[in-house]
């Protein structure tokens, strides 16, 4: 999953409008589609060690912890969740206290067929509001948290809280962590931008979510993606749309569009039932807008037409809540997807720039 | 109702120059007080400005009665859940300069959005704020101070003297690494956070969450009551004109009331009738008021702003901008403000429709008994407002204390008048004279009210003016103590205050250098000097309360000397312990005056500061002249030997001139409201004259007929005009008095902290005098003129008509 921070457009009109604290920050991710300065860039080739690479990489510019989780009531009515917490560098260094470069960003929602409802956390690294911790495992941002009993992501508990809702789910797995690309290092522009990016996307979930009508218990799967760059973007790249699918048959299929100017660059992974990640190579995944939704005042895609011709797999994926505007500082659209045609199934979708 | 309110109106018709006195006097009453009222919330639109975009307005905050808050408590609040941000606030000297410094998270301050602006609006962005070299934000008025300080940005809502910058800088710039003076309780916490007396059972809760944002708004709280209460005597005063006009304009439509009444309209119907009238007349001189107000506020807001950023330093821009709340809070002013004076005219028009025979001037005459309904009331009034004075402390006391006294003593002007008129009598044997002072008896009821509002505007002027020039005359006095060197040398440096010290021990002069630090008690910040032991301090600086052997104690026992301001906020007497920084108490063994400063002041010897205190800076140095040398030699010498530029080397007079220049400007606005007061009140006085005049042809007639000719009336009326005047003039010079006595004992002490002694003077009362005379004369003139230019065909007339 890349960036939904990422669209210039989006940024200056938010630094005029000055809604919140953070809108000012903007213009020190606007330039994350240039240059890299000092930050260190991803590399072919570097294996990647845990706990370790679990932990946060301050030397890089960008990085992020994303859960989503597909989610079912006792009474079978579908709904989805999303915990992300996003690590934005000013300067390649971490140091104690205010004087820390590093911030922290977290979102979180709820998402219904009829109701969406989020929130946003952002605080600075150095004081210990926000940050990670490897062993044992912890992310968190103020009383947002997901936590780990040891160093591994097998089982986690996760929290969140905003004004209208909470939640809190356990989640548990024994499939292996999947490396996109190639081993973890993520193509994503023909120019070579870069990330290292790695998944666990078969949790198994059980918890309760709090809505203003009162607590409910929940089951379903969930998907963690892991992801840092430093110039995780080609200058002409200003949007994205992500899909994280998850097929009854067991499979699973990570697919991305960049929409560019000189063309789109798409690219994703094929998870087989066993849990073997299989590389896309550049064009195999194919999406394309089927419907559009006015959302927010803005035209957003909220119905698609996928296809995979080398698995013979041609879908369409529907938004369950095509009103799944994130308005936070940066604002994108996140929300559960149900999928059907040659494949059924659940999973998330994720599109910046509209 | 149609024809009734037609009929009615058509009175103003007839009498139109009385229309326009009324609606004139009506509209100049409303145009103060919506002046006062623009002024004052344009002041107070500019401190909540820039409090709301700046700071936490409305927030409450947690602070630490320890005095600061390790960080790691806010990261406690944050993991609980609770939105919250933190603030270090602190004394930061910029080379010479000490300003307060906000230190925010930039990230969660409420007023980031504002920086954020003012940083963009530079071409740059939250990078330049959280990474150095870090940005800093002040008012545009005191980037000068942070010259060396490169990376500077203005940002115009916050109060000159604040400057603000994110965390990471400030912790540095004032060395409090890690740790915060509070926290602010963000708005829209989510639900079922833990109770903070579980999370923070260390922290208090304090709504007091500005700190330094908010001294604008604390300092100037008292100036604008004093504004407003202004603003409220001129609309009184413009009331007493309303209320004379419409009794008298009912008075005058008795035929016409009659006439409607045997026509079949009912006492409902022409009440209503008076109501329309009433509302028709406040709307449009309402209008007309607000018009003439805004103007006026538009010419006074440059020099009210002046005053403020003067004498508070608070940031008020000095353009108006048209408020609807303004509009139509002046409009119902106005239209209860006409509501209340034409009271009294609905119970006359109530009269009269139900009793249509009975005569005009025995229903006006004056009697013993109404004599005792005013005196009653006047009684009460007084009873009140001292009551109100020992028992409601604060501002507001004095003030109750004030409008009591001012109006009971306006309302035991017509017994006063009414018991020397029948004093007179009793005295009187010529004729006419008799006839005169009689006569003028009877008009009381008629003029009383105006002449009330003539009593009001002269006492007022007497008092704001004997406690301005009180002022003045104080402040000359302890400004030429206080600058008791004959020279003052700015310096940036200890070097060159060291190198002036050398040099005038060298050359048989003596220096006075101002070694000083800077501190902040709870509520303000608080200014330490350091004085050298110089003769000139003992004999020259004024004290208003001292220990015996005072400076002794100063110099020889670390004893401490505080200003007035100081004490009085405080509670501090000489004698008591004071805190001068979290680590250093000490004895005050005196008080001095400290004019025009609304923060504290303290000093000690400079052997102490130096032992308790690090941080101390010196701006200027005074120096004495050696014997026989004078200033302007001593001032060529010394920039001579020490190379200094001309601009570093000021004569004493010169700061005492700039000061009492600035003085002077501050009490432009009163000044220019004192006339207008009294201009109201003339136009008062000429309306109810003018009122009289119908009403006094039957009596005139007579007396017309037994000789004495049009222009000896004529005199005759302008005589008495001015007697009244005179008479009203002797009353007033008390009250005044007693007005100047409460502003300088009460009501300055309460809004600025200082009581000021009270001088006198006569030759200002002789000038009002002469002015009380002019007015009085100017608005007896056109009815003296009416009454010399009287065909005797009218007077005679007045016979045959007569009822």
């Amino acid at each position: 999953m890349i960036a939904n921070l990422l669209h210039p457009g989006k940024i200056i009109a938010i630094t005029t409008l000055a809604l919140a604290p953070l809108g000012a920050w903007a213009q020190g991710f606007a330039n994350l589609g240039s240059t890299a300065e000092d930050f260190t860039a991803p590399r072919p080739g570097v294996d990647l060690i845990f706990p370790n690479d679990h932990a946060a990489h301050p030397d890089y510019r960008i990085e992020w912890w994303y859960l989503t989780a597909n989610l079912k009531t006792a009474a079978g009515e579908d709904l989805g969740i999303q915990w992300t917490l996003f690590r934005s560098a000013l300067a390649p260094s971490e140091v104690d206290g205010w004087q820390s470069p590093q911030i922290w960003m977290g979102h979180a929602a709820v998402t219904t067929k009829s109701d969406h409802r989020f929130s946003e956390r952002i605080g600075r690294g150095g004081t210990g509001q926000a940050g990670i911790s490897a062993a044992p495992f912890s992310a968190w941002i103020d009383d947002w948290e997901i936590t780990s009993s040891d160093a591994t992501l097998d089982e986690l508990t996760v929290k969140a809280r905003g004004q209208s809702f909470s939640y809190n789910l356990h989640l548990r797995t024994d499939a292996p962590l999947i490396l996109h690309g190639d081993a973890g290092y993520s193509v994503k522009s023909a120019d070579g931008q870069a990330s290292y990016y790695y998944a666990q996307p078969a949790y198994e979930v059980s918890g309760t979510i709090t809505l203003p009508q009162g607590p409910v218990a929940v089951t379903g799967a969930a998907w963690l993606d892991r992801e840092w760059s430093s110039q995780p973007l080609a200058e002409d790249q200003d949007g994205w749309d992500w899909f994280s699918l998850r097929l009854d048959d067991g499979a699973k299929l990570m697919g991305f569009v960049l929409r560019g100017e000189r063309g789109d660059f798409t690219s994703g992974t094929w998870i087989t039932p066993d849990g073997t990640a299989q590389p896309l190579a550049p064009g195999a995944f194919n999406a394309a807008p089927r419907a559009w939704s006015q959302v927010e005042g803005r035209q957003v895609p909220t119905s698609w037409q996928v296809s995979l011709p080398e698995r013979d797999l041609n879908i369409t994926v529907d938004a369950l809540n095509p009103q799944a505007w994130m308005g936070v500082s940066f604002p994108y659209w996140e929300g559960p997807v149900q999928v059907s045609g040659s494949h059924s199934g659940v999973g998330y979708l994720e599109m910046t720039g509209y | 109702m149609k024809h009734a309110l037609y009929c009615f109106l058509s009175h103003w018709r007839r009498a139109p120059l009385q229309l326009l006195l009324l609606i004139a006097g009506l509209a100049l009453a409303t145009a103060l007080w919506s002046a006062v009222q623009a002024i004052n919330s344009e002041a107070r639109a500019s401190y909540a400005r820039a409090v709301e975009q700046l700071g936490a307005a409305q927030l409450t905050a947690l602070t630490s009665p320890e005095g600061t808050i390790p960080v790691e408590t806010y990261v406690r609040l944050r993991r609980a859940g609770w939105q919250v941000s933190p603030v270090l606030e602190g004394t930061w000297q910029a080379d010479q300069n000490a300003l307060t410094l906000l230190g925010v998270d930039a990230l969660s301050y409420p007023g980031a959005p504002a920086m954020f602006q003012a940083a963009s609006a530079r071409g740059l962005d939250l990078s330049d704020v959280l990474t150095p070299p870090r940005l800093i934000f002040a008012h545009p008025t005191t980037l000068p101070d942070l010259m060396a300080f490169e990376r500077s940005i203005p940002l115009p809502q916050l109060p000159p003297r604040v400057v603000l910058a994110d965390l990471s800088l400030a912790e540095r710039l004032l060395d409090q690494p890690g740790r915060l003076s509070r926290i602010l309780i963000l708005p829209n916490q989510p639900k079922g956070l833990p109770d903070l007396a579980e999370i923070v059972p260390e922290l208090r809760q304090s709504q007091n969450s500005d700190g330094a944002l908010a001294d604008p708004q604390r300092l100037t709280r008292s100036f604008h009551l004093n504004l407003t209460a202004f603003g409220f005597l001129s609309f009184c005063v413009g009331l007493f004109i309303v209320q004379g006009s419409v009794t008298l304009g009912i008075e005058q439509r008795r035929g016409t009331i009659r006439t409607l009444r045997c026509l079949g309209v009912s006492t409902a119907t022409l009440l209503q009738a008076l109501f329309l009238e009433l509302l028709i007349l406040a709307l449009v001189s309402g209008v007309l008021g607000l018009v003439i107000g805004y103007a006026l506020a538009a010419l006074l807001l440059p020099d009210v702003s002046a005053t403020l950023r003067g004498l508070y330093g608070a940031p008020v821009e000095g353009s108006l901008t048209l408020r609807p709340t303004w509009v139509i809070s002046g409009l119902v002013m106005t239209s209860l403000g006409t509501g209340a004076a034409g009271a009294q005219a609905f119970v006359a028009m109530r009269r009269m429709a139900n009793a249509l025979s009975r005569s005009p001037v025995a229903s006006a005459r004056m009697t013993w008994r109404s004599q005792r309904i005013f005196l009653g009331a006047s009684a009460v009034l007084i009873a009140a407002g001292y009551l109100a004075l020992k028992l409601v402390p604060g501002l507001i006391g004095g003030f109750a204390f004030l409008g009591g006294t001012l109006l009971g003593a306006a309302l035991l002007l017509p017994p006063i008048l009414f018991a020397m008129s029948s004093a007179l009598l009793g005295v009187l044997r010529a004729p006419l004279w008799r006839w005169l002072v009689a006569d003028s008896r009877l008009q009381l009821p008629g003029i009383s009210l105006s002449l009330m509002a003539l009593l009001l505007a002269v006492a007022t002027n007497i008092g704001v003016g004997t406690m301005v020039s009180s002022f003045r005359l104080t402040f000359l006095d302890w400004i030429e103590q206080r600058l008791p060197a004959d020279a003052y040398v700015e310096v940036t440096s200890a070097t060159t205050a060291n190198q002036i010290m050398e040099w005038a021990m060298q050359n048989d002069a003596r220096a006075l250098p101002q070694y000083r630090i800077d501190s902040r008690t709870d509520s303000a910040p608080l200014r330490i000097y350091g004085i050298v032991d110089d003769p000139l301090y003992r004999t020259h600086w004024p004290l208003l309360e001292a220990e015996a052997r005072v400076w002794d104690r100063i110099y020889d026992e670390g004893a401490v000397l505080i200003s007035e301001q100081l004490a009085r906020r405080e509670g501090l007497q000489t004698g008591d312990q004071i805190a001068l920084t979290p680590d250093w108490t000490t004895q005050i063994a005196g008080i001095y005056p400290d004019y025009g400063n609304p923060d504290g002041q303290a000093v000690v010897a400079l052997s102490t500061l130096q032992a308790r205190a690090s941080g101390i800076t010196v701006s200027r140095v005074g120096v004495v002249a050696p014997p026989g040398v004078s200033t302007a030699d001593l001032m060529q010498r010394l920039r001579q030997d020490l190379n200094l530029t001309s601009d570093k080397v000021v004569e004493a007079e010169m700061i005492q001139r700039a000061s009492v220049a600035i003085f002077d400007r501050t009490f432009v606005v009163t000044g220019a409201l004192n006339i207008l007061t009294l201009g109201v009140a003339g136009f008062a006085l000429l309306t109810s004259f003018l009122s009289q005049w119908s009403k006094r042809l039957p009596h005139l007639a007579p007396v017309w007929a037994m000789g004495i000719t049009r222009p000896q009336l004529a005199r005759l009326e302008l005589m008495r005009s001015l007697a009244f005047a005179v008479v009203t003039f002797v009353l007033a010079l008390p009250l005044g008095l007693l007005l100047a006595w409460a502003l300088l004992a009460v009501i300055n002490v309460e809004a600025f902290g200082w009581r000021l002694p009270m001088y006198l003077f006569p030759m200002e009362w002789g000038r009002l005098f002469a002015m009380t005379l002019i007015v009085a004369a100017l608005a007896s003139l056109l009815p003296a003129l009416r009454l010399m230019r009287m065909s005797p065909a009218t007077l005679l007339g007045v016979f045959a008509s007569d009822r």
